[in-house]
């Protein structure tokens, strides 16, 4: 006992906890002031400005460039067009993102387009000029002569062999087909009490941060070469810029300024960043190009296409016996990186849930669209989508309450860590860590007052209103690695700096960060410097995808920030006469504890700084600094349970959500704040998913949705007031205990909107199957239940009858195969 | 290349310059006068980001031309800001966590400025509203009408 009280103590001695509060974050007064550096705030002298003749065709042949005009125009510089950009690259293809021998050759796009576009928006030329007022008169000016090819927007379509080729120097349409399976799923039909089956389908939207892409590329006099983009991952740009200009990694700098914005359209280095680079070269000026609003509807990436046949076998009380079907993921014209996407759809499906036998085949099919990778939540949001709706759907074929069929099913508390059968793309086993997902469930069902839910909308439906209650788990593989680089140093001057190849880009990385490393070092976290995303100061990173930074950089600052610590309390314990135990860091100085001798963290940081021909304290490394590349290849799963009400006025369709409630389960907070923050984008950026966000395209590929004033983003008065609860159950799987969090707001949203809307709309039978859904669509589902008589026929099907491909002719006999084992490494 | 002569006060400064006809006003603002706070998100008026003052009223700086604030006052987040510190809406955006990659901050702290000199106590349905011109993909929003309510609160204890 006595030794518990002498801890206490000495924690009341110390400072109050960085970690784990609300700090304020050190990114904001400097965006509040307009001082942010974003892209287009960088001045260098000199600078080009670029503009890109982009295709208006979803797939046609160059025949010919006449840019004679665009050249004449005054203040015009350069055109380049794929030929004349060539000689300052390696090549004009790119090199696919994550390599993997499990894809085949010529998938990926070209810096600028040669011969062929596929795609509404790919670019073949480049104007480079005084003003991008001028580049984009030019760009006009440039005259393509085309030969119109067929074109396929619909992956169902692609797949039939009889359908026109995407790319014509491919065999057929199907990028890759491949099998995710365990158990056994034909027993567990077989013998199954009830057999349902359901189609399922995600529609495509873009990333849309506010600000679009961008990128500024200089030369400097002896050749050394700055890049400036917008971008989340600024390592492998600097790796591909080597690679296709040819150059030394030594003389390329990357920096990635304030970045407004990323949800994933900022995770892959784009052509257009590499032609900036090159025209750089070619010209001998500095060449920016700011992408527009316009190009980010035709030429960032999108995600979420994706059309899913399923059925599920359940016992008579519910529990499921077996998941299997066929998903076809749209994977656009090209594949910059890999399959990561459906890949991470066809291993979430199962979710939180325990599912004994599963087979799904995957068939990922290119179409004449802008290429997809992931947009916040990569895969994950469809795959919750399609097992939630699936147990909504159980819930009402048996009569059971939708709650009670997810706790039948869930993962109990005490199985974790549970090890599914199924394998991470690192090829470790998916095993979710921790966590109490019926805990969860029941906190935010008695938040929301689920129980007296049936009375509420029963008063409503008296008075003329439509509610329903709706909601939905999702679990998200957050952390991914391999890893995450983190520094943190103490100058002789007492500044403490924080270098890690991680990218903020306003998620508050840089706060976190800071706290961290404050924590262990006695400081507060606004003493720290952060600098991310700047190739100078780290010589690897990774950068921001997946959910991973507070992990993968968290844990690589915290051991590094570990390790100062230390060698500060050994140097100090020299220094100050006194034996290592007894010493504290506080206020940037280590104290010999009840005492008021100590040594500022300053003083050690000159110390190991070293004097010209003097030797160093005994048994310590030169400089107050520690690197760390905290490494892993698990996940840390991450766990959401949502629960909303609805509103649906069926004269007009439109759903108003009246409540929003959400428990998030990212284990140990660093900074609640931030995390609230987080969850709030995420579920915002579900609701726009749900209800609003729809990239359309029309059957030749050409798109219509090409403005936010058609393409709808969630505004604040279509979003309600948040209601966000937390349980924390810390990861086993680092040091931290932490989880990612940046897209877990996202996972279960469309599909616990959805479960609220058919609550709603029960009288008429609504069952929604797609999302988005809109007004419109709505109002035809509320029609066809008004005509068929609606409510009853929730018939079940038998087993025997349920049919599985529901559209187009069988593709297997035109396909590749590729075993699921050989993606491991994608 | 058509130009026009103007003379423009923003954030109190005078300027005359001669500038492009078709200029538009933010990118006046941001590259001829190197007030980069400003921000441009669809230059086509959805957005909000790049929305200033122009004589007190808010207005889309990407749908109006540099040409037509010839002989008025412009005030963009720069002007808004103190020499020292913070305004009392900057200071609650900080406070309450409400914004993220603050790309869309400037345009949205123009707004509820304008919001906040005719409504001093707005309710939360009256935020909402004068968000509703403003697209922000990072915070849904929330923690921008907290702090727009804390704000209003600040500003009439302050008062």
């Amino acid at each position: 006992m006595a030794h518990m009280s002498a801890t206490t103590e000495q924690a009341a001695a110390r400072p109050p906890r960085i970690v784990g509060s609300r700090a304020r974050r050190i990114e904001d007064p400097a965006l509040l002031a307009g001082r942010g550096r974003f892209i287009d705030d960088v001045r260098v002298d000199g600078v080009l400005h670029a503009a890109f003749v982009r295709s208006p065709h979803a797939h046609a042949r160059i025949r010919s460039i006449d840019a004679a005009a665009a050249r004449a125009l005054p203040g015009i510089r350069a055109v380049y067009t794929a030929r004349d950009i060539l000689p300052a690259l390696s090549r004009l293809r790119m090199p696919l993102g994550f390599p993997t021998q499990a894809l085949p050759e010529g998938i990926t796009p070209f810096v600028l387009c040669p011969e062929e576009v596929c795609y509404v928006g790919e670019a073949l030329a480049m104007v480079i000029a005084d003003s991008r007022h001028l580049a984009e008169d030019a760009a006009a000016l440039v005259g393509v002569d085309y030969e119109a090819l067929p074109a396929i927007a619909d992956c169902r379509d692609a797949l039939d062999p009889a359908a026109p080729r995407v790319r014509l120097e491919a065999p057929d349409n199907v990028l890759t087909r491949f099998t995710i399976a365990y158990g056994d799923a034909p027993g567990a039909f077989a013998g199954a009490a009830h057999v349902f089956s359901e189609s399922l389908s995600t529609h495509r939207g873009g990333a849309h941060p506010i600000e679009g892409r961008g990128a500024l590329a200089q030369f400097d006099s002896a050749g050394a070469l700055t890049v400036w983009s917008s971008t989340q991952m600024s390592h492998d740009l600097k790796f591909m810029l080597a690679d296709m200009l040819d150059l030394a990694e030594d003389l390329i700098r990357v920096i990635a300024p304030d970045v407004g914005g990323g949800f994933g359209c900022k995770f892959m280095v784009y052509p257009e960043e590499l032609a900036v680079a090159a025209a750089a070269r070619l010209s001998a000026r500095p060449v920016k190009w700011i992408e527009d609003r316009a190009e980010h509807f035709v030429s960032a990436i999108q995600e979420r296409e994706q059309y899913w046949d399923m059925q599920i076998a359940v016992d008579a009380e519910g529990h499921i016996l077996g998941l299997r079907g066929r998903l076809v993921h749209d994977q656009g014209a090209y594949t910059p990186q890999g399959i990561n996407c459906p890949y991470n759809s066809a291993t979430s499906t199962t979710g939180p849930y325990k599912v004994p036998a599963y087979a799904l085949e995957v068939f990922v099919a290119q179409t004449n669209k802008v290429p997809a990778i992931p947009v916040r939540g990569a895969g994950y949001p469809e795959a919750a989508f399609v097992i939630e709706r699936l147990m909504d759907r159980v819930a009402r074929e048996l009569g059971l309450d939708r709650a009670l069929v997810r706790l039948r099913n869930l993962v109990p508390a005490e199985e974790m860590p549970y090890e599914k059968p199924l394998r991470n793309r690192a090829g470790a086993p998916l095993i979710l860590d921790s966590g109490d997902y019926p805990a969860c469930q029941r906190k935010v069902l008695e938040a929301i007052d689920y129980a007296g839910f049936p009375a509420r909308q029963a008063e409503a439906r008296r008075s003329g209103r439509h509610v329903g209650l709706g909601f939905a788990h999702g679990v998200k593989g957050t952390g991914r690695g391999p890893f995450e680089s983190g520094t943190v140093r103490v100058s002789p001057s007492g500044r403490i700096s924080v270098y890690t190849g991680a990218l903020a880009m306003g998620q508050g990385i840089r706060t976190a960060l800071a706290q961290i490393c404050a924590e262990q070092l006695g400081v507060r976290e606004g003493d720290v410097d952060v600098i991310a995303g700047d190739t100078a100061y780290a010589s690897l990173g990774l950068g921001g995808f997946a959910s991973r930074q507070t992990v993968t950089a968290g844990s690589s600052v915290h051991l590094a920030a570990l390790a100062v610590r230390d060698k500060a309390i050994k140097v100090a314990a020299q220094l100050l006469e006194a034996a290592e135990a007894d010493l504290d860091l506080r206020d940037a100085r280590v104290f010999v504890e009840g005492t008021d001798r100590s040594v500022a963290l300053a003083d050690v940081a000159r110390v190991l700084r070293g004097v010209p021909g003097y030797a160093l304290p005994p048994g310590v490394e030169a400089g107050l600094e520690a690197s760390f590349h905290w490494k892993t290849e698990a996940l840390a799963f991450a766990h959401s349970f949502h629960a909303c009400e609805v509103e649906v006025d069926v004269e007009t369709g439109n759903v108003k959500l009246l409540r929003y409630v959400a428990i998030q389960d990212s284990g140990r907070l660093i900074n609640p704040m931030i995390v609230e923050g987080q969850l709030h984008g995420g579920i915002t950026h579900g609701i726009g998913n749900a209800l609003f966000e729809y990239m359309g395209y029309d059957r030749e590929g050409q798109p219509y949705t090409t403005t936010l004033a058609d393409y709808l983003l969630p505004a604040a008065t279509e979003v309600p007031r948040f209601e966000i609860l937390f349980h924390e159950s810390p990861s086993p799987f680092n040091p931290l205990g932490v989880k990612g969090v940046g897209e877990g707001g996202t996972v279960p949203v469309a599909a616990a909107i959805m479960s609220a809307i058919d609550d709603a709309l029960a009288p008429w039978g609504v069952r929604i199957t797609e999302a988005p859904v809109s007004p419109v669509r709505l109002l035809e589902l509320i029609e066809a239940g008004r005509r068929s008589g609606c409510a009853a026929s929730l018939n079940q099907e038998s087993a025997s009858k349920t049919t599985v491909i529901s559209r187009g002719a069988a593709p297997e006999l035109a396909l590749r195969a590729v075993d699921v084992v050989q993606l491991t490494d994608s | 290349m058509d130009t026009r002569d103007i003379n423009v006060t923003v954030n109190g400064v005078a300027h005359a310059r001669k500038v492009e006809s078709r200029l538009n006003l933010a990118d006046f603002l941001r590259h001829e006068l190197g007030l980069t706070g400003t921000h441009v998100g669809c230059e086509h008026g959805v957005c909000g980001a790049c929305t200033v003052l122009v004589e007190g009223y808010s207005v889309r700086a990407c749908l109006m031309l540099a040409a037509q604030v010839d002989g008025k006052q412009v005030v963009s987040v720069e002007g808004l800001t103190p020499a020292n510190g913070l305004s009392p809406l900057q200071q609650a955006f900080w406070d309450k966590h409400g914004l993220q990659c603050g790309y869309c901050t400037p345009g949205v702290l123009i707004s509820l400025t304008e919001l906040l000199q005719t409504n001093v106590s707005p309710s939360e349905a009256e935020v909402r509203e004068a968000l509703s011109g403003h697209l922000c993909r990072c915070t849904g929003y929330h923690n921008i009408v907290a702090a727009a309510l804390e704000a209003a609160e600040r500003l009439r204890v302050g008062k």
